[in-house]
This record gives C-alpha cells, sequence and structure tokens, in this order.
C-alpha cells in the first residue's frame, strides 16, 4: 500500500494545487479586464436608473462586497474568506435570493443529470468500442461511420434533435423543465414519476454524445491491444480467447480511464448546453438566465462551482486509476 | 511532399472529408457574388416565414399583361388548398351527426367530401351537443366554399383622394393568370425567414464564412501557442519542461468552457466581436496540443541524426527547425484541423450560453442557434430556423474529423485496417 499512498497524496496535493489555481483564475481574471469591474457592474445594473444617489449607493455596496477599494492582495483574502462561508452576495437577476441559495437548487438538478449520464455513456461506448474492435466484420463497419458521425455533432445538436423528434412530434417526453410546471418539489409518486419522464430526453442526449467519442478510443486501442505480442504468446501458449479478450480489454481500459478524466471537462461543458436546449433547472440553465440578466456574481459563482465539480471528479477518477491499474502498486518495489 | 500528398488522397476518407470541406468553402466564396443581399437585413416583418417562394400581390394584381388559362381541375385546387384539415375533420363530423356512415367519407377526396356537403347541408341544422358556436362556423365554412365556387371575378377599387369613395378600378376574374417573370417583386426564400424576419439562407452562409474564420484563427492561435510550448518543454527540458507542464497540468483540468465564460462575460457585450471570441478561444485551447507535442519530441530529442547536428554546433533554433519540426509536423497538421472544428463547437457553445460575438455586426452559427433557442424555434416547429445551422455544424465538423481520420492513417500506419 505504500506504493498507492504516496500516489493518492500526489494526487490530493495536485488537486488542492489546481484548486488554488482555480480560486485565483476565479479572482484575477475578470480584474485584468480593463476598468473597474464594480463600475461596470454598476453601470449594467443602474441601466435606467435617473436617481444619481441611488447609484452611488449601488457603487459603494460593491465596492464593499468585492473589496475593490482595497489592495489587491487583502481584496483576495476577502474573497476566499467569502468563498469559505459560501457567500456570493445576493443574486443581481433573482434579487432577494443569495447567490448560494440559487446555486444550491441548481446544483443537485446538474449533479443528478451529468454524473449517471457520464458513466453510463462511458460504459457502453466502451463495451461497443470493444465489441467492434473484437468482432469485427458488420457491426464495426456500422458502428464506426455512426460513432463518428455521433461524437462530430455539438452535444446541443444532439440534444435539439431528440427534444423535436421525441419532445415535440411523438410527444413521448415533456419538451423543458425538470418536473411538470403545476407540481411543487415533494416526495410524492406523481413528482418522482414527473421528474423520471423529464429526465430521460437531457440524460440519453448527453449519454449517446458520451458513447460516440469513448466507442472510437475504445475501438483503436483494443485493436492496438489485439495485436500486442503478449496476445500472439498467449494464443500459442494455448490460452482460451476468452481469457485473453478479458485481458486484453483490462488493458485497453485503462487509458480510456485516464481518458475520461482529461474529457470530463469538455463533456460537462456540452451538458451544461444540453441543459439549456431541455431548460432543465441545473447549473447551465441558471448560468443562462445570469448571462442574460447580467448577473455578475452569480456567473462568477456558477463558473466557480463547476470548477470544483470538475475537480473533484478529476480526482476521484484518479484515485480510482491507481486503485485498477496494478503498475500502481507495483511502484512500491522500486 | 509530392508523394506524400497523392498518398494523404488516396485516402478515401481524407477525400471524403476534404471534398465536402472545399463544397461549403466555395457556397461560402460563391454564394454572396450571387445574391447580393445584406444577409442581416430585416426583410419579413413577423417571425419565421416557411420556405417558399413570395410574390408580390400587389404587383401580381397591376401586372402589366395578364393572361386567360382554363384550366379544369382550378376550382378542386383552390378548393383543396383553402379547407384545412380541420375543416375537413370537422366537415365529417356534421356529415357523421347527420347520418352519413363514418366509413363512407374520405376527408383526402376532396371532391366526394364537397358532393356530400352540397348535398346534405343545411345551415339552419342543429345537432345535440353541437355548441352555437360551432353552427356558425359551419355557417362561415359554407359561405366561404360557395364564394370559391363562383365564377365571377374580385374587384379592385382604390379610394378616391377628393370625394373618399371607393371606385372600381378593375377586376380580377377567377381565370386569370400571370406570367412571373411579369411580377416585378419575387423573392425566393430557400429558408424562410428567422425570428427577426431575416433571410435564414443569406444569413446561414454568412455565418458559416464568419465561424469557419473564428475557428481559422483560433486553431492558428491554439496551434501555434500548443507547439511552442510543447517544443520547447520537450527539447530544452529541465526547469522550463518543470514550469510549462505545471501550467499545462493546471489548464488540463480546470474546464475550457469556465475560462471562455469568464472571460467572455469579463470583457463585456460591446466589446465581443467574432475576432476577439476567436482569439480567446485560441488562448483556451492549446493545452493538449502542447502535451502531445511535448511528448513527441521527448521521444525524438534522443535521435542520432538530432545528437548530430548538436555535435555540428548548430543552434536550439536551427534544431527544432530542421530535425524536430518536420518529424512532428503531420500530427500538427491533423491538430490543427481538429482545432478548427473545435473552436468552431466552442463559439457555438458561448453563443448558446449568450456570450457570444455581439449580436449586431455578423451572424455566427453559434448566434443563429442561440436566436433560434431564445425564440423557441424548436418547440413552434420551425426547422428552417434552426436545422440547416445544425446540419452545416455538423457538415463542417464531421468532414474536418474525416480529413483528420484519413491523415491519422496514412501517418500512422497501425491503424490501418
Amino acid at each position: 500500500m505504500k506504493g498507492y499512498r504516496k500516489y493518492f497524496l500526489n494526487k490530493l496535493a495536485w488537486f488542492l494545487v489546481t484548486a488554488v489555481f482555480a480560486f485565483i483564475l476565479n479572482f484575477t481574471l475578470p480584474r485584468l479586464m480593463p476598468g473597474d469591474p464594480v463600475a461596470a457592474i454598476v453601470a449594467r445594473l443602474a441601466q435606467g436608473m435617473t436617481n444619481a444617489t441611488g447609484v452611488q449607493k449601488i457603487y459603494q455596496e460593491y465596492t464593499e462586497l468585492f473589496g475593490t477599494n482595497k489592495p489587491m492582495l487583502e481584496q483576495f483574502i476577502i474573497y476566499i474568506k467569502n468563498v469559505a462561508h459560501g457567500n456570493f452576495g445576493y443574486s443581481f437577476s433573482q434579487y432577494p435570493r443569495t447567490v448560494a441559495d440559487v446555486l444550491k437548487s441548481a446544483i443537485w438538478w446538474t449533479i443528478c443529470l451529468q454524473f449517471p449520464a457520464i458513466i453510463v455513456g462511458w460504459l457502453i461506448g466502451n463495451t461497443l468500442g470493444a465489441m467492434a474492435a473484437y468482432l469485427k466484420g458488420g457491426f464495426d463497419k456500422v458502428l464506426m461511420p455512426v460513432s463518428i458521425f455521433v461524437s462530430n455533432f455539438p452535444a446541443f445538436g444532439m440534444a435539439v434533435i431528440l427534444l423535436v423528434i421525441f419532445g415535440v412530434d411523438l410527444k413521448w417526453f415533456p419538451t423543458s423543465g425538470g418536473y411538470g410546471f403545476d407540481l411543487i418539489p415533494s416526495f410524492t409518486w406523481s413528482f418522482m414519476w414527473s421528474v423520471i419522464v423529464h429526465y430521460q430526453l437531457p440524460f440519453w442526449s448527453i449519454v449517446l454524445i458520451a458513447i460516440g467519442g469513448q466507442a472510437i478510443g475504445m475501438r483503436s486501442m483494443s485493436i492496438y491491444e489485439l495485436n500486442a505480442d503478449y496476445v500472439k504468446y498467449s494464443r500459442f501458449l494455448g490460452i482460451k480467447d476468452r481469457k485473453i479478450v478479458g485481458y486484453v480489454f483490462r488493458n485497453a481500459m485503462l487509458p480510456q480511464v485516464t481518458g475520461l478524466a482529461l474529457a470530463v471537462g469538455t463533456m460537462v461543458g456540452g451538458a451544461l448546453v444540453a441543459e439549456i436546449i431541455f431548460s432543465y433547472p441545473g447549473l447551465g440553465t441558471t448560468l443562462l438566465h445570469a448571462v442574460l440578466g447580467q448577473d455578475y456574481p452569480l456567473i462568477s459563482a456558477s463558473a466557480l462551482i463547476i470548477t470544483v465539480m470538475v475537480l473533484i471528479a478529476n480526482f476521484l477518477i484518479e484515485i480510482f486509476y491507481g486503485i485498477i491499474d496494478p503498475r500502481i502498486k507495483a511502484a512500491q518495489a522500486d | 511532399m509530392k508523394h506524400t500528398l497523392r498518398q494523404v488522397f488516396h485516402s478515401g476518407k481524407f477525400a471524403t472529408g476534404f471534398c465536402i470541406f472545399v463544397a461549403l468553402l466555395l457556397i461560402v466564396i460563391v454564394y454572396p457574388l450571387i445574391v447580393k443581399n445584406s444577409p442581416l437585413q430585416i426583410i419579413g416583418q413577423g417571425t419565421f416565414f416557411p420556405p417558399g417562394i413570395y410574390l408580390s400581390t400587389f404587383d401580381a394584381v397591376n401586372s402589366p399583361i395578364t393572361y386567360i388559362l382554363n384550366l379544369d381541375d382550378a376550382a378542386a385546387k383552390r378548393i383543396a388548398n383553402k379547407l384545412s384539415n380541420d375543416d375537413r375533420i370537422a366537415i365529417k363530423e356534421w356529415l357523421v351527426a347527420n347520418g352519413v356512415p363514418a366509413d363512407q367519407i374520405d376527408i383526402a377526396n376532396t371532391v366526394q367530401l364537397l358532393d356530400l356537403w352540397e348535398k346534405d347541408y343545411d345551415p339552419n341544422k342543429s345537432f345535440t351537443k353541437m355548441t352555437f358556436a360551432k353552427q356558425r362556423y359551419y355557417q362561415r365554412l359554407d359561405a366561404s366554399l360557395k364564394g370559391l365556387l363562383l365564377t365571377e371575378g374580385v374587384t379592385i377599387a382604390a379610394n378616391n383622394a377628393q370625394t373618399g369613395t371607393l371606385e372600381q378600378t378593375g377586376t380580377v376574374k377567377q381565370s386569370d393568370y400571370v406570367n412571373l417573370t411579369n411580377v416585378a417583386n419575387v423573392r425566393v426564400l430557400p429558408l424562410g425567414t428567422d425570428n427577426f424576419g431575416r433571410d435564414v439562407l443569406t444569413e446561414l452562409v454568412k455565418a458559416t464564412g464568419v465561424s469557419l474564420q473564428i475557428g481559422l484563427v483560433a486553431g492558428t492561435i491554439a496551434t501555434l501557442i500548443g507547439l511552442t510550448l510543447g517544443l520547447l518543454a520537450g527539447y530544452i527540458g529541465g526547469l522550463v519542461d518543470d514550469l510549462i507542464m505545471f501550467i499545462t497540468n493546471l489548464f488540463t483540468v480546470i474546464p475550457g468552457i469556465v475560462l471562455l465564460i469568464l472571460i467572455s462575460f469579463s470583457i463585456g457585450q460591446e466589446k465581443r466581436g467574432a475576432v476577439t471570441i476567436a482569439v480567446v478561444i485560441g488562448f483556451t485551447a492549446w493545452v493538449w496540443l502542447a502535451r502531445a507535442v511535448r511528448s513527441q519530441v521527448i521521444s525524438l530529442r534522443n535521435r542520432d541524426h538530432v545528437n548530430l547536428s548538436k555535435l555540428s554546433g548548430h543552434s536550439i533554433v536551427h534544431i527544432i527547425a530542421t530535425d524536430i519540426l518536420p518529424y512532428v509536423a503531420s500530427y500538427v497538421v491533423m491538430a490543427f484541423i481538429l482545432q478548427i472544428a473545435s473552436a468552431i463547437l466552442a463559439e457555438a457553445q458561448l453563443s448558446i450560453l449568450g456570450l457570444g460575438p455581439r449580436t449586431t455586426e455578423v451572424p455566427t452559427l453559434g448566434l443563429m442557434m442561440n436566436w433560434a433557442m431564445i425564440y423557441q424555434a424548436e418547440i413552434l416547429g420551425k426547422w428552417w430556423a434552426y436545422f440547416p445551422v445544425l446540419v452545416t455544424i455538423a457538415l463542417i465538423t464531421f468532414s474536418m474529423n474525416l480529413m483528420n481520420t484519413g491523415l491519422d492513417q496514412v501517418f500512422n500506419p497501425a491503424l490501418r485496417d
């Protein structure tokens, strides 16, 4: 376990470093832009306001909140303090609510939608890719072009097409929202059912996109492994085909896990846009409303939350990789 | 070089992708030469006019020459066009209520339906459960059908400026025709209009051009940054490598879309032009390329020809340019193609989020998608506003990926079947 602990600590350190860096970016990027960010916010917020004292009051309030009247370092400390307390200020566009409140209601929708969808898409995609590599022939010839086409399709395009076919034309599934507009969230059977029905289209649109990309990757990895020397050697030794295939796919799987870690950020980005198409009440839609409402605190906080989510997902995948890759355990022998 | 090119074009996948791409490019270049309308000009008053040929009613009525054509099926066609599907179902309901067996009525057969209707319909008849409004609806329907069957023409009248009375200026008979060439104003809208009343096709062609430009600019920037950093990290190694890899690793995990969102929002709507967006995308997309180039350069670094070059006293720049670059060139070309495709997608994603280029100057594929989504074209069934855009995006990325796979198979013999 010594080798694994070293690996784990290494990854943990990396996770913390990137997290800190993400905070710094989130803090500095808006401030790097020319001009006073607070003045820009107030200008947007006070559009149409004629009361000069009112504008002045808003300006002071936000200067106080972001601490722009203090030196950079102190601003950063204030920012970190606020983040640690979960205090992102008030949302402009949904005023009496705080940003933390808005995000709290949105984040679970996004996690429950994207996490299972990406996992399911990854599993199905890898199975199909491995089958294409092993079976070859007709299966491969049909699956590959379809996968290439699907994976090139933008996630929002897939969402729109599913929406039009199954939502608008066939009317099998509702077209928007996370649950029926006539329901109040509760643990009743009708509400649960409504959530499940609304879940289907966004879920499958993300799954389909993930399948395509993963299947292509897994296919080429498997073909590469199937031609490796150890496979030929095992065949000479007379080991059963099924057993060899098991080894091959375990080996082909490892780069795919790393691939997932690298792709998670992109996938989440695509899925956020898919949420918008279905008006799913997750972070994507929140972000769109924030942009439309010029809601700076909400955008900044959503960006931070999305980054942190992706970082955590990445970290978990790396940890998982450490468990399944025997070479990391073997590292303690060195 | 010549040999490589020939080999590349022999690959079916590359050739297909290349053809699709060149076809798109040709359309983007040639179309504006033929159709000189401004792509963002608002021509339609109203949203989402369906695709078709629009001819001016005024010009058709005032056409200098009218022709008389006696066509047998003109009246039938007129009625078939007038009767909507709902009307036909309503007629069937009335007839069934009146005692005609339901299986004898075929609502697709206009002639038979009208025969039955004329024979049986009685405006004063009312059935149980039929509302008064419904009865009036049948009366109106009957009147309009009778109007269509009349052989008299329509009178055209103009307002007399002095007396304020209507004066007849002409009549249009049912058998009057005009030649389309005599109608002064005909506008073909192959893809209808969008939510602002703009010609979708003209807009789409312009948007494709702009999106390709964005892809090109962003792809060039991303490839240059990735290549430079990868070469430096891989060849020089040591502290430079550590530093570059540190930054690269950071940006690998931080999702690009988040950076794009933050930067685009900070720039602000007024300063966000298409080129700015392209530059921003380029500056966030180089990460994986730098990694890949670095690992290739590391494997090249200790080859004999590189060592020989070092011993000969060539400068680092010279060694990188002549001994290393040619070996990674094929990979960089492929990466460049992928960068263009992903930049176009990134622009589209950003625009759907409402953070695309400012909306007043040029259309982009993402902006068109954004407008269609905001005006709910997909739920209203206005396919022409979003579907052609999706197909264009898919065609661009698909052709680029095909080219990429084709190149990969040529340069990477292990992948060949």
